[in-house]
């Protein structure tokens, strides 16, 4: 067993609302969408129309730059509608489901006999290589690339994230098995972490190289561990898998039916109940969390990373939590110069410091108007990256190919900066300006 | 509440389309020091810090009030007016003018490039505005006040491109301006009392004779002629708990200062240069404030934290070699800071240059 990797630099947010460790089964949607925008840098081309009957496993569009990289549906049912925004952008395929809930017949090939190829064809058809993550940039993974490793992080730190080694902990089977799949698709290693103290099973699992860490979030984001363990240099390639996906993929091996079923957490001070949800993987939020107040920020996914959701809208495919926090379109007179006990700040110039273990109701209040970049030295401690984020942030607003990839843009994903992004106190839109960094990368690669 | 919907009622005259939208940015500015506004998240992360750029801002500014306060106090004292009282009203009237003018003129000139920019008003002139009265000497006449002001503002911020963008700390630059285009308003043994009475600051008896006829503990309290913000160590000390407590200023840069100018002054003292002990370079002079206040404006000094080190130990240890080694200029604070703001970015580049070494160091181990 390699050593405890511990990280020092971080924030924990500490936010009302956790979710209680009961999972409830929510039922079944009246429908279930899939959406080309929970991926990042796909051009969706539809392969079916409003009225079509489809099965679970039902490949509805393909990425048009890849026409092997399938979008399968989660639930089998009609095709109720296909959702375009502005200048015809696909949106979403909603599906209405049926009762019988059919499963496609998909090839299933033995992880431990069949050869790579094959192996790498029977996710593209399921539909389950979308799950499969490529760094550089965070894009689905290229069929026709071989990764140094792949790295599966078995914990998340973001503020409310649900608990893994509680969601999966009758899943160790199929996280065996999915594991045992992935390692055939690399020719390095398979790496798999999880947190110092709170490990579950994860130790136990075969033919990994296992990790564990220690430390405050970000640590349990996977760009994190990989700088950590194996850093991405130019011209690498890496390949992460979401552990709830790799118990997914496991079981789909496993039984030879896709089976998108997963829990998720729903949390935030303004759910309900909070607890955990057996789901089917794009189901309505409405099937999820009932009816919710208008002025509720949906997050699909945690409150500094997720996407916002409306409450007609569905839950993102890759999303393990739904968020719900109160909006914050409040004016509050002289805000800036009161002493703020409700709200939380990582700087002294309030008063969080004073009760370090309270948990805050925040709201979506920017709290401020964005600025040029003033301070200093601040980000860099809540990154535990060795990576200078106001270089880099700079060398991708002057559009510096070199300097980006000088300073670091193969290493991070936007979710990585999304603390720097949190303390913030130019309010300076992190996350956008790294995701854009990214795709004019693609763009000029 | 009653002075929101006022301000909900006259805001459609400010906007886009009303009568005074070409104050747009002025009104805004108003606004948001009145209210948070309501803007929410909309990408990126749904939850944020509640640290904004005004809380930064006026943190300093409450920083710099017991040197302000005492300084205005010492103008009095120094102008030899009875009791603790009468000698403060004395000093704040002499610095009052000096402040609303700064204010006024910096303000308006800011108003109106955000206005042409279409940028809200940023907040880094609250700082310089008051930065500014406190580096001046006593007696300045209010136009050089005005005008330092102007072209600070200008020449040192706006043509780069606003706050955040400066390679020149602005009060630096408004005193430096003063000091080289109307040095016979600014030098002298007369400017740095309120009233008649001359006489050398302590700086300039320790650069002629070696010694000073104030006592250390004068000095340290601030009972010394000067500039109003720089006399009192202690009060500036007290600003200096305050930004280092709240982690608005850069320890690393405050204390390579303080390093840097005892190391410099240790060394002078050592070899002969000067006959009185090193520590006195802190007491006197604009040191202690430029340390504190100028040094660790975080857009003008490194941004790095080894880059802070490095920068913060040049500004100490350049400060004493001009006071020591140029007689003719006894104050090297402010010309220190300066050059270091100038070098900063250079020292950034060489610690960047390393972090970008070390990712290229990678591609070579994995080949």
């Amino acid at each position: 067993m390699s050593k405890n990797i511990k990280l020092c630099k971080g924030l924990d947010i500490k936010l009302v609302g956790k979710a209680q460790a009961v999972v409830e089964n929510a039922p079944m949607a009246k429908s279930y969408a899939v959406s080309p925008l929970d991926y990042e840098n796909v051009t969706p081309k539809l392969l079916v129309k409003v009225g079509d009957k489809v099965e679970v496993g039902t490949a509805l569009f393909f990425d048009k730059k890849d026409p092997r990289i399938l979008f399968t549906s989660p639930v089998s049912g009609t095709v109720s509608a296909i959702n375009r925004g502005e200048k015809r952008k696909l949106l979403n395929v909603a599906i209405e489901p049926d009762q019988a809930q059919s499963v496609k017949e998909l090839k299933v090939v033995n992880a431990a006999e069949a050869n790579r190829s094959e192996i790498v064809e029977m996710l593209l058809e399921s539909g389950l290589w979308t799950r499969i993550v490529e760094r550089p940039y965070g894009v689905i993974a290229n069929p026709d690339a071989t990764p140094k490793a792949i790295f599966v992080s078995a914990f998340d730190s973001a503020p409310l994230a649900p608990d893994y080694n509680f969601i999966l902990k009758e899943e160790k089977a199929a996280i065996e098995a999915g594991m045992a799949l992935l390692a055939r698709l690399t020719d390095g290693k398979l790496h798999l972490s999880a947190r110092k103290g709170d490990e579950g099973f994860m130790s136990s699992i075969k033919g990994v190289e296992y990790h564990t860490f220690s430390g405050k979030h970000p640590v349990g984001n996977v760009g994190v561990q990989i700088h950590h363990i194996d850093r991405i240099a130019k011209g690498d390639i890496v390949w992460t898998v979401n552990i709830q996906d790799v118990a997914i993929i496991g079981r789909f091996v496993m039984t030879g039916k896709l089976d998108m079923t997963k829990i998720i957490a729903v949390a935030g001070s303004e759910a309900q109940k909070a607890c955990y949800k057996r789901i089917i993987s794009g189901a309505s939020i409405e099937s999820i969390v009932g009816k919710v107040a208008s002025n509720v920020r949906i997050i699909s996914g945690d409150v500094l990373t997720g996407s916002k959701s409306a409450a007609d809208g569905y839950i993102a495919m890759n999303a393990n939590m739904l968020s719900l926090i109160p909006e914050g379109d409040v004016y509050e007179l002289l805000g800036w110069a009161m002493p703020r006990f409700h709200r939380f700040s990582v700087s002294r110039a309030y008063f969080s410091w004073l009760c370090p273990k309270k948990e805050y109701k925040l709201d979506t209040n920017l709290n401020g108007g964005e600025r040029p970049f003033v301070v200093t030295g601040l980000y860099e401690n809540y990154l535990p990256m060795d990576v200078y984020v106001s270089y880099l942030l700079k060398a991708i607003l002057v559009k510096d190919l070199d300097k980006m990839e000088n300073l670091g843009i193969y290493e991070v994903l936007p979710e990585d900066l999304a603390l720097c992004e949190f303390v913030d106190p130019s309010k300076i839109e992190m996350q956008q300006i790294v995701r854009d960094g990214i795709n004019l990368m693609i763009k000029e690669s | 509440m009653g002075l929101r919907k006022f301000v909900d009622k006259i805001k459609p005259t400010f906007s886009e389309g009303g009568k005074l939208s070409f104050l747009h940015s002025t009104f805004e500015g108003f606004e948001t020091f009145l209210f948070v506004p309501n803007t929410t998240t909309s990408k990126g992360a749904h939850i944020r810090d509640c640290n904004d750029i005004k809380r930064v801002m006026i943190t300093v500014v409450v920083a710099l009030l017991p040197a302000l306060l005492f300084g205005m106090y010492n103008i009095g004292y120094q102008a030899g007016i009875e009791g603790i009282w009468p000698a403060f009203w004395f000093g704040l009237l002499e610095m009052l003018p000096m402040i609303i003018v700064s204010y006024v003129v910096g303000l308006s000139i800011e108003f109106a490039f955000a206005q042409k920019r279409k940028h809200e008003i940023n907040e880094g002139f609250l700082v310089t505005g008051l930065l500014i009265p406190m580096v001046m000497p006593v007696s300045v006449p209010l136009w050089i006040v005005a005008l330092s002001t102007a072209f600070a503002v200008v020449i040192g911020k706006e043509v780069f491109g606003g706050t955040g963008m400066n390679v020149f700390n602005p009060a630096l630059l408004a005193r430096a301006f003063a000091f080289f285009a109307y040095t016979p308003q600014m030098s002298g043994e007369a400017v740095w009392y309120a009233d008649a009475k001359t006489g050398a600051t302590a700086l300039e008896q320790l650069a002629t004779t070696g010694g000073m006829e104030w006592s250390v503990l004068d000095a340290f309290i601030g009972l010394i002629p000067g500039s109003a913000g720089e006399t009192s160590t202690a009060a500036i000390l007290i600003g200096a708990a305050i930004l280092l407590f709240t982690g608005v200023a850069s320890w690393r840069i405050m204390l390579s200062v303080f390093v840097g100018g005892l190391a410099f002054g240790y060394l002078f003292d050592a070899v002969g240069l000067t006959t009185y002990p090193a520590y006195y370079h802190l007491l006197v002079g604009g040191f202690a404030f430029g340390a504190v206040f100028m040094a660790t404006d975080p857009v003008t000094s490194a941004q790095t934290n080894c880059g802070k080190w490095i920068y913060g130990f040049m500004v100490g240890a350049l400060a004493v070699l001009i006071r020591v080694i140029n007689p003719a200029y006894p104050e090297g604070m402010m010309l220190s800071i300066l050059f270091m703001n100038a070098l900063a970015p250079l020292i950034d580049y060489f610690v960047v240059e390393r972090n970008i070494a070390r990712r290229k160091k990678l591609i070579k181990n994995v080949k």
